[in-house]
């Protein structure tokens, strides 16, 4: 099984629009949307959900007022302050360590599993798709990405195909590391811009401290073509292969609003004919 | 006055809003670049870094000399960061949250802490605009403790303007806890709404005023508009799609140096905020 992860460092930079148009070229493959903390894939995809089940994580502290002697222990113990001085635990501040729980003489605080989001398996008109929601303002995105991805996987076994396509998430923190672990290779869409080019440079440190091979694109190439240029050298440098150039070109947009992948909405335009390209390029590299 | 720029979808526009806002004010303003993990506001900025500071944040070390095998530590953390394992005691310092549980449980008092590193903040000014991010380093995971380190040097009394990441996660709800103002920048797609409704949920739990950026104006359809219009979000500012715009950012130029007109704009934008928050 293959797996490939579509990353960018810099949000916004077209992930999510180049793996839908991937869902239309690829066979034999599973979606899967890794990006759990603003999923965005399923609005083109628009999958029919057979499977639903709760993403339980983590812990919150609940002080029972009744028990509670409001020795302060707890409060001295807190690190995240997130204990207030009439013994109510703020549930966005607490951290889940259990520390309070723990030496808390009066046995006066719970400390119940969190339900902080839903995870879905799901049918769509491109084949199988794992995709998750992480309640907002939740933690433990990254747990819930290691969980989709290995959904998505056994998708792929049961269906007896040989593909995973997982969209990732923006940035280089705990959600982006849990999206490439083992990962057969990332493919980091950037933008020619200084942030573009600034963000991908972290990014793709990223992945050579994880030693994932890496793949780069540069989207929206001609906003500015010099910047474009230097980004690609630099990724040669650095070992990152360079898999093709996309144009600025409306129809993506366009074929967003529609519901639509951009080879749905007009296979013969620019954007398309490149992301074909680059398909062709990424299967042949990986042997896909 | 804090206000908070996040967005929900990246690459809707927050730190355009966020540099071009900061540097159009005649009032004394800070800017905390929050999006630890890719920070970008000092790309436009260009500010004179005056300090750098290493932040690291405490994990354990145990003294096997002083350690009984009693397993304690490995009890209490939530985190799986410490293991009993033979005739030794393991922790793993990248899964550490820092609570410091295991110390305090440790009979023997065997644990003591050290420190993991979590990144950079440096610390600049450009023309009396005083300048702060952070920066995570590669391979950490945990970008909450750097973004709250950030948010310490918040000065009282001026504005300050936080640069949030992307999302409606732990990261986001760091940079947005505490402002008076969260200002969301979004576009006109399928995308842009409905990751800026999960913002606004996240904007919802916290109880913070907010308003909306429609950056890419005249792209897309007009969703949000009715979005917006539904939910009695005001709508701040439309930035209508310009080349001239995108690409002047692509050289990291702000729109207000290549289009000083949008100068009066973004200071009306403020006023609106400002009336808004009183």
């Amino acid at each position: 099984m293959k797996e490939i992860v579509i990353i960018s460092g810099k949000g916004g930079t077209g992930k999510t629009s180049i793996i839908a148009a991937f869902a239309s070229l690829a066979k034999n493959k599973v979606l899967c949307d890794a990006d759990v903390d603003a999923a965005d894939l399923h609005l083109i995809m628009d999958p029919e959900i057979t499977e639903r089940h709760d993403f339980e994580s983590g812990r919150t502290a609940i002080i029972n007022q009744d028990k509670c002697t409001e020795c302060g222990l707890c409060r001295d113990l807190c690190r995240w302050n997130a204990i207030s001085e009439d013994f109510v635990v703020d549930s966005i501040e607490c951290e889940g360590c259990g520390v309070c729980c723990y030496f808390c003489p009066e046995e006066a605080i719970d400390f119940p599993l969190n339900t902080c989001g839903e995870w879905y398996l799901s049918e769509s008109r491109f084949g199988p798709m794992a995709h998750a929601r992480l309640g907002i303002a939740e933690e433990n995105s990254g747990k819930l990405v290691s969980l989709i991805r290995q959904e998505g996987k056994k998708l792929v076994e049961e269906k007896n195909l040989s593909l995973l396509l997982t969209d990732g998430p923006p940035g280089i923190g705990c959600p982006v590391i849990a999206s490439m672990g083992g990962a057969t290779a990332v493919l980091i869409v950037t933008e020619p811009t200084v942030s573009g080019r600034h963000d991908m440079e972290r990014v793709a440190e990223l992945a050579a401290f994880f030693k994932i091979p890496a793949m780069m694109c540069v989207n929206k190439f001609d906003l500015n073509p010099s910047q474009g240029e230097a980004i690609e050298a630099f990724a040669r440098e650095r070992n990152v292969g360079v898999i093709g150039r996309v144009p600025f070109d409306p129809a993506f947009t366009n074929a967003m609003v529609q519901g639509k992948t951009i080879v749905e909405f007009d296979s013969q335009s620019e954007g398309c004919v490149a992301v074909k390209t680059i398909w062709e390029n990424l299967a042949q590299s990986f042997e896909i | 006055m804090i206000i908070s720029i996040a967005s929900g979808k990246g690459g809707t526009g927050k730190t355009t809003v966020a540099t071009n806002l900061a540097i159009s004010l005649e009032c004394d303003v800070q800017i905390l670049d929050c999006d630890v993990e890719e920070p970008n506001a000092h790309l436009f900025i260009r500010p004179t870094i005056e300090e750098v500071k290493t932040i690291t944040t405490p994990v354990p070390e145990v003294d096997m000399d002083k350690c009984t095998l009693c397993g304690k530590c490995a009890e209490i953390c939530q985190f799986k960061a410490i293991i009993v394992i033979g005739e030794t005691v393991l922790p793993f310092h990248e899964l550490c949250h820092s609570c410091g549980g295991c110390m305090e449980v440790c009979p023997e008092k065997a644990i003591t802490e050290t420190g993991r590193e979590l990144g950079i903040i440096e610390r600049g000014n450009k023309n009396g605009l005083e300048f702060v991010h952070g920066k995570l380093r590669i391979g950490e995971a945990m970008s909450p403790p750097l973004i709250k380190k950030v948010r310490e040097y918040t000065r009282p009394g001026i504005l300050t303007i936080i640069d949030a990441p992307p999302g409606t996660s732990c990261p986001v709800i760091a940079s947005m806890t505490g402002a008076d103002f969260v200002m969301l920048v979004t576009e006109p797609t399928p995308f842009g709404l409905y990751d800026l409704k999960l913002a606004v949920g996240a904007v919802k739990i916290l109880g913070i005023p907010c308003g909306l950026v429609i950056n890419r104006s005249d792209m897309g359809d007009d969703q949000v508009r009715v979005y917006a219009e539904q939910e009695g979000i005001p709508i701040l500012m439309e930035i209508p799609f310009d080349r001239r715009i995108a690409e002047a950012y692509s050289r990291g130029e702000m729109i207000v140096e290549v289009m000083p007109e949008w100068k009066d704009k973004f200071s009306e934008l403020y006023l609106r905020i400002e009336k808004i928050v009183e």
